[in-house]
């Protein structure tokens, strides 16, 4: 029961109460960049989570055989390194087994390597000193809230698209004043975890 | 300290020959049949990702060669012989086009209303009170959008005045959508003459203007033989389907605003 408890808060701070992007912004660039249809979106969410599942296992396993000790420094370069080769593979998988979703995604499945929720993930979860079970809750749960965020974004982007907009507006400005009230929105749920 | 460094190194080698062989392992495991005619025309295409021909790149471009059936001439630079062995055709060429730039209001020519000291973007000079400095509303910024927007580097802005270099134009139209007067437009490379000038002011006004403009006389629509040339709304326009290039209207033009192209 209280490890079930510890999961259930850990998920529920990392991708509501902390949400990656929408409470700490990091992540902003495919955030805005892939949110025009739901559909690419979930493809995008998805491919996030299984980076940073993956990459945050990964990390986790060689900071603490290698880095921990002695070589701290070279944390970023090291993660930086075993992120882009996560990415790299899931494109390969990706053009292979999904072709559209491949195409769908297009520059932005490789920019997953410069996301910095994925690289923030790992340095943060380094850095607090969590545990392997900690870190692989942190880990999801906060890829859970990015892929909340982006299909949110995708859901309300789709619905603008029909609107009567000011000129001023259209396009990129109003997506960015969207991403702003979801902003203040997702502030709501701070105070519900300590 | 040596072997602080050395232990760093040893341990980004070690890791990166893993991750190495991992990505090799994993291409080799799913790797995607292309078919091997997309990527040899791919490799014949001009390779800048210009978007002239109306698709996302080159790639996009390869791609629908291959399996769409696009016309296999709407890149320029390419090898065209190349691709027509490629795909067991005769590629025949079309007319080679190029941008020309319909003004010829340089420094010297035009006189400026005011000194713009703004953003360095003709889009923005364009809101500028009188569409920038120069006195013509028509004219050219002379702020070199165009040239920035230009992927093969053909554009230079020389006295004020936006030039381009035929031989390294390659028709893609880049520049003739970023420029917020219209003045560029991509007309046959083989054209004899083209009106350098896009004003349609009145005589008065554009004199007062500019040293070089299109006053709209109509001069050059009477003496032409073969009617190639019409005068609408104060300026002249060559249909480059009739002009023989018999050269008689950039001799009669008072204002000098037909240039000489080729012949």
């Amino acid at each position: 029961m209280n490890f079930l408890s510890t999961l259930f808060i850990g998920i529920i701070s990392a991708a509501l109460v902390n949400n990656v992007v929408l409470s700490r912004f990091l992540g902003l660039c495919p955030f805005l960049g892939v949110s025009r249809k739901t559909s690419t979106a979930l493809g995008m969410g998805t491919a996030v989570i299984a980076v940073i599942t993956l990459s945050s296992a990964i990390t986790y396993v060689i900071d603490h055989l290698i880095l921990r000790d002695r070589l701290v420094y070279l944390r970023t370069i090291i993660f930086i390194l075993i992120i882009a080769a996560l990415v790299q593979t899931v494109e390969i998988i990706l053009k292979k087994k999904i072709p559209s979703l491949y195409k769908a995604l297009g520059v932005y499945l490789p920019l997953i390597t410069t996301n910095c929720a994925v690289l923030g993930v790992a340095i943060d979860s380094a850095q607090k000193n969590y545990s392997f079970a900690e870190t692989m809750i942190y880990s999801v749960g906060t890829a859970v809230g990015f892929l909340i965020a982006i299909v949110l974004m995708s859901g309300i982007r789709e619905r603008i698209e029909n609107n009567d907009i000011p000129e001023s507006f259209k396009g990129m400005p109003i997506v960015l004043v969207t991403a702003g009230l979801m902003a203040i929105a997702f502030f709501g749920f701070k105070g519900t975890i300590a | 300290m040596l072997n602080a460094i050395l232990l760093a190194a040893a341990v980004i080698a070690v890791i990166s020959i893993a991750i190495g062989l991992l990505l090799g392992f994993m291409s080799e495991k799913f790797k995607v049949e292309v078919d091997p005619r997309e990527s040899q025309i791919r490799e014949s295409l001009a390779g800048s990702n210009c978007g002239g021909c109306g698709y996302a790149g080159c790639d996009a471009y390869a791609h629908a060669i291959v399996y769409e059936g696009a016309a296999m001439n709407l890149c320029p630079s390419s090898d065209k012989k190349k691709i027509g062995d490629v795909m067991g055709v005769c590629v025949i060429e079309g007319p080679k086009m190029t941008a020309f730039v319909k003004c010829n209001g340089n420094c010297h020519n035009t006189r400026c209303n005011y000194n713009y000291g703004d953003e360095r973007d003709c889009r923005i000079a364009y809101s500028a009170p009188g569409h920038g400095a120069k006195k013509c509303v028509y004219g050219c910024c002379g702020l070199g959008t165009c040239a920035s927007v230009c992927p093969y580097d053909a554009i230079r802005i020389v006295d004020g005045l936006a030039k381009i270099d035929r031989t390294k134009c390659q028709a893609c139209g880049k520049c003739v959508s970023v420029c917020p007067n219209r003045l560029i437009e991509i007309i046959p490379d083989s054209a004899p003459y083209a009106v350098a000038c896009s004003s349609h002011s009145k005589g008065k006004d554009v004199k007062a203007a500019c040293d070089t403009g299109c006053i709209g006389c109509s001069m050059c629509a009477r003496v032409c033989e073969s009617g190639a040339i019409t005068v609408e709304n104060n300026l002249a326009k060559i249909d480059y389907k009739k002009c023989t290039g018999c050269g008689k209207c950039a001799e009669k033009c008072p204002c000098k605003i037909i240039t000489m192209r080729n012949i």
